[in-house]
């Protein structure tokens, strides 16, 4: 058995900014990601962020993730396991970790769950043809590894994600032959897909993919306009000649160990499903167990930058270590974020976050 | 500027940026420098249109041009007239929504600069084709710089001289290909 003041489950940017606040505040902190590499879904992030200086807006998320991860591993408070998956979480707060095909059981005084999300899919006829892959993937092959997916793309969303993965793909040499959107409106910022558009990707809202066809593999798709009312419009059809379909059709909170651990949580779409009941220090319902990112509610890194601050300087705080200045370290970080919650875009999220309050 | 309530009316009146990602003649109207100032030389013009939670390019000038943010949700204001078209807001855009122009580049010629980061970069002299908001190509353009210093961090910015007619159309390029 190991013990550690806090354990913190992920190292996106949520468990990443945790570590390095409460080791701050002096704790000694034990950090835990199943990838070979620190960074969360940020490593993937080529493009310049949104957001206020303090969060590092116009930064690439790529850099500020070799910042993080560099700080991080070079804090001696802080031990990192890489290559570490959490399998279960035990009535006794054991803490059940698989690496490097060994057992290792963590006993810590306060966990941080921040383990973000899992991708959606989508159903439709022949969606299991090789060449269908989620956003996520595709931007792993294109930006981690450094493999194209295809030629040509259909992509399937454009919601934020959808529209910065088009991007890369063009970055990449990758053509997108359009982006589609079963909505009415466009959920990505206004500025990113117009920067899309003017490189020669059209986006068609309210059109959703019908079928795709292939044989062996994917050959191409048939796409289809959507009535007020969600309905296919007979006659709309549209078919593209495409290898590949990204389908970026959102991300769902990953609460595995929330569940196991009892946390009392509730459906809230605006969230993007089943997330953990918390209160304003980020506690769930089980005392000691915090939540910080995305696995919380589907937001972004500078949110999750932000509340991974907010649950590492509290669960420091709860095992008695202080800053003089710990007061206006938290107050500081709640303005953040209300003021990234603030405008009509944050509204979803204000609104899912009035139903989970403890 | 009516924006997200747009939402809740009747299909037709959808904002038209909102689906198509292409901003309208009335949205550009709204960020377009004066003919007066247009005709003093460089400036900025800043097509960003939506309420989101973003700041650099008010902290990037630093002649104050861009009005103080009261909310980080604010659009940007910019003041044409203290702006001298020096571009530093320019790369810091995360949304790529800033361009500068120039009218008084030549008697035949207007000057756009515009943020880039696709490969190949095109290399000064080359005639590129001149893309509009929409993706289509509507003549060619000339690249007179490009600018990509590791300041720039991946945002290279590239010098564009149009005809004169194109300065409020052309806001991306594409290198021809090699025949
Ligand atoms: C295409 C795209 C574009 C984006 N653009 C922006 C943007 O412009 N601005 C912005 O602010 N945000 C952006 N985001 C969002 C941002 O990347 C996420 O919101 C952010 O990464 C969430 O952080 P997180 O720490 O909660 O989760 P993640 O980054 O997902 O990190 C979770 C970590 O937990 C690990 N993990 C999960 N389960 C386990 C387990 N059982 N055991 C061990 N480890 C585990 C995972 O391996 C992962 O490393 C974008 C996201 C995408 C996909
Ligand atoms: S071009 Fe220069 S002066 Fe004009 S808004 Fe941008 S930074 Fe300010
Ligand atoms: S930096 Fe760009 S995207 Fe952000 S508010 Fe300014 S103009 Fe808009």
């Amino acid at each position: 058995m190991r013990y550690t003041e806090i354990c913190i489950i992920g190292g996106g940017p949520a468990g990443l900014t945790a570590a390095l606040k409460a080791a701050g505040l002096g704790a000694e902190v034990t950090l835990v990601d199943r990838n070979d590499y620190l960074g969360g879904q940020l490593i993937k992030q080529t493009h310049r962020f949104f957001g206020s200086k303090q969060q590092r807006a116009s930064e690439r998320g790529i850099n500020i993730a070799r910042e993080l991860s560099a700080a991080v591993l070079n804090n001696d408070k802080i031990k990192v396991l890489t290559e570490a998956t959490v399998l279960g979480y035990y009535e006794d707060g054991v803490v059940a970790v698989e690496q490097h095909d060994k057992f290792i059981k963590i006993k810590p005084q306060k966990l941080i769950v921040a383990t973000g999300g899992a991708e959606k899919t989508l159903a439709f006829p022949n969606n299991d043809l090789p060449g269908i892959y989620g956003a996520g993937a595709v931007q792993t092959l294109v930006n981690v590894n450094g493999v194209k997916p295809g030629k040509k793309v259909l992509m399937v969303g454009a919601g934020n994600i959808g529209v910065i993965v088009s991007y890369q793909l063009i970055q990449a040499g990758v053509e997108v032959a359009a982006i589609i959107e079963a909505a009415p409106t466009i959920g990505a910022y206004w500025v990113h897909a117009s920067k899309v558009v003017r490189a020669g990707v059209p986006i068609y809202t309210s059109h959703t993919i019908k079928r795709a066809w292939g044989d062996q593999e994917l050959e191409g798709a048939t796409v289809v306009k959507l009535d007020e009312n969600w309905q296919p419009i007979a006659g709309t059809e549209i078919d593209f000649d495409v290898d590949v379909i990204c389908l970026s059709v959102g991300l769902s909170p990953l609460t595995e160990l929330l569940w196991q651990a009892g946390c009392k949580m509730a459906y809230v779409p605006e969230l993007c499903g089943h997330v953990p009941l918390r209160n304003e220090n980020l506690e769930t319902s089980i005392p000691g167990i915090y939540v910080a990112g995305d696995v919380g509610g589907i937001e972004e890194a500078s949110a999750a930058m932000m509340e991974g601050a907010l649950a590492g300087l509290n669960a420091a705080k709860s095992l008695g270590y202080h800053a003089p200045d710990f007061a206006e370290q938290r107050a500081g970080v709640l303005k953040e974020l209300e003021g990234l919650r603030s405008g009509p875009v944050g509204e979803k999220i204000r609104s899912g976050l009035a139903k989970v309050v403890l | 500027m009516p924006e997200v309530r747009f939402l809740f009316l009747g299909r037709e009146e959808f904002n038209v940026l909102a689906r198509t990602g292409v901003p309208t003649a009335e949205d550009i109207a709204e960020v377009m420098p004066s003919k007066e100032r247009l005709a003093k030389g460089a400036v900025a013009m800043i097509e960003c249109f939506q309420k989101i939670p973003c700041d650099p390019c008010y902290h990037s000038c630093k002649r104050q041009a861009i009005q103080p943010f009261a909310d980080i949700n604010d659009r940007p204001r910019l003041d044409h007239d203290k702006c001298n078209g020096c571009a530093m807001c320019l790369s810091r855009c995360p949304g790529l929504a800033i361009f500068i122009i120039d009218q008084t580049y030549s008697a035949d010629k207007a000057l756009i600069k515009i943020p880039y980061e696709y490969l190949p970069l095109p290399a000064e002299g080359h005639v590129v084709d001149a893309v509009n908001r929409a993706g289509q190509t509507v003549g060619e353009a000339q690249v007179v710089k490009v600018q990509s210093s590791e300041k720039l961090e991946g945002t290279n910015i590239v010098w564009l001289a149009v005809p004169h007619h194109l300065a409020m159309e052309v806001r991306h390029f594409k290198v021809k290909e090699v025949r």
